[in-house]
């Protein structure tokens, strides 16, 4: 490293250890030429700019557009870009489809895989070492915990993203919803209802019952 | 399929629970760069075939597992990681 390279300061009363690490690598990688500043704040922005709110217009299209629905179960990445989201690394994403029978709930179990191209960053439970290991073992008291009792009848799916795809879940579409606009349709569809923790809200003596998402 | 239950030191993407377990593979995924080796400084070639594999609850945790009988875990799971069930 040259004596006239400048670099912020690292260490920081304020900044965790962990903070710490990720910048000295960031800093490392971008002395030793692997990734450009401009490339890391790229990426940094564009995840940053989605919301739950992109994967929520894409379900309520599916909603109601069947044949919008048929193209986002066979190939999510292809229907995505429809809609106008470049799906931005490598990784593939593959939409399951909650029905009266089947219901499905998304875990990384190995770390935090997560589609972060139409919902953001994952919420920090999300993360937890007690939700990736709880939901593949006792995946039942999990949602309970999350207020979503499963009837004894539902056939429980549950998806663990080991690797390179990335899983969205397309909820079910609340009763009631007739006739509501995809807009409307859109502010029904919560986070957790796209990770499987939970199931869209229902709309609320006609109006939709939106809420924070964070 | 049955999921080789080899433990193998370097970073690979087959979680523990799976290891040893049958399973039947619902799609594949296509092909993409090896983890095993891109971890390691590699290039991740040739790519490999990724798989999604489903396992019964109650075939992975045995009585444990506190659920429908059909209940299942799908688990993305590369080609070099499955073996043809054994007969018999």
């Amino acid at each position: 490293m040259s004596s006239d390279h400048r670099h912020p300061p690292l260490l920081h009363a304020d900044r965790s250890v962990r903070a710490t690490r990720v910048l000295a690598i960031r800093q490392l990688l971008i002395d030793k030429g692997v990734v450009t500043a401009a490339e890391v704040d790229d990426v940094v922005a564009r995840s940053r700019a989605r919301t739950p709110a992109d994967g929520a217009k894409v379900v309520a299209r599916a909603w109601t557009d069947d044949a919008f629905r048929g193209r986002l179960l066979a190939d999510a990445r292809a229907a995505a870009r429809e809609q106008g989201y470049r799906l931005s690394h490598d990784a593939d994403l593959v939409v399951v489809e909650n029905t009266a029978e089947v219901h499905h709930l998304i875990v990384c179990t190995l770390c935090s895989c997560y589609p972060t191209s139409l919902l953001g960053q994952p919420p920090d439970w999300y993360k937890s070492f007690a939700y990736r290991q709880r939901a593949v073992i006792e995946p039942r008291a999990v949602l309970r915990e999350f207020g979503l009792e499963l009837p004894a009848a539902m056939h429980l799916r549950v998806v663990d993203s080991t690797a390179d795809v990335r899983y969205l879940v397309l909820p079910r579409r609340p009763p009631g919803t007739e006739g509501m606009s995809q807009d409307d349709l859109a502010g029904l569809v919560t986070r957790d209802s796209m990770i499987g923790v939970a199931e869209a809200h229902r709309p609320e003596g006609g109006r939709c019952a939106c809420r924070g998402t964070s | 399929m049955t999921v080789r239950a080899d433990e193998v030191a370097h970073h690979h993407r087959t979680p523990w629970f799976v290891k040893g377990k049958s399973g039947v593979v619902r799609r594949v995924h296509g092909a993409f760069p090896n983890p095993e080796s891109r971890a390691h400084g590699g290039s991740g070639m040739p790519k490999r075939r990724l798989c999604q594999v489903e396992f019964r609850q109650s075939d992975i945790w045995g009585p444990k597992y506190r659920g429908r009988a059909d209940d299942v875990l799908l688990a993305d799971i590369f080609e070099q990681w499955l073996e043809p069930v054994p007969r018999g």
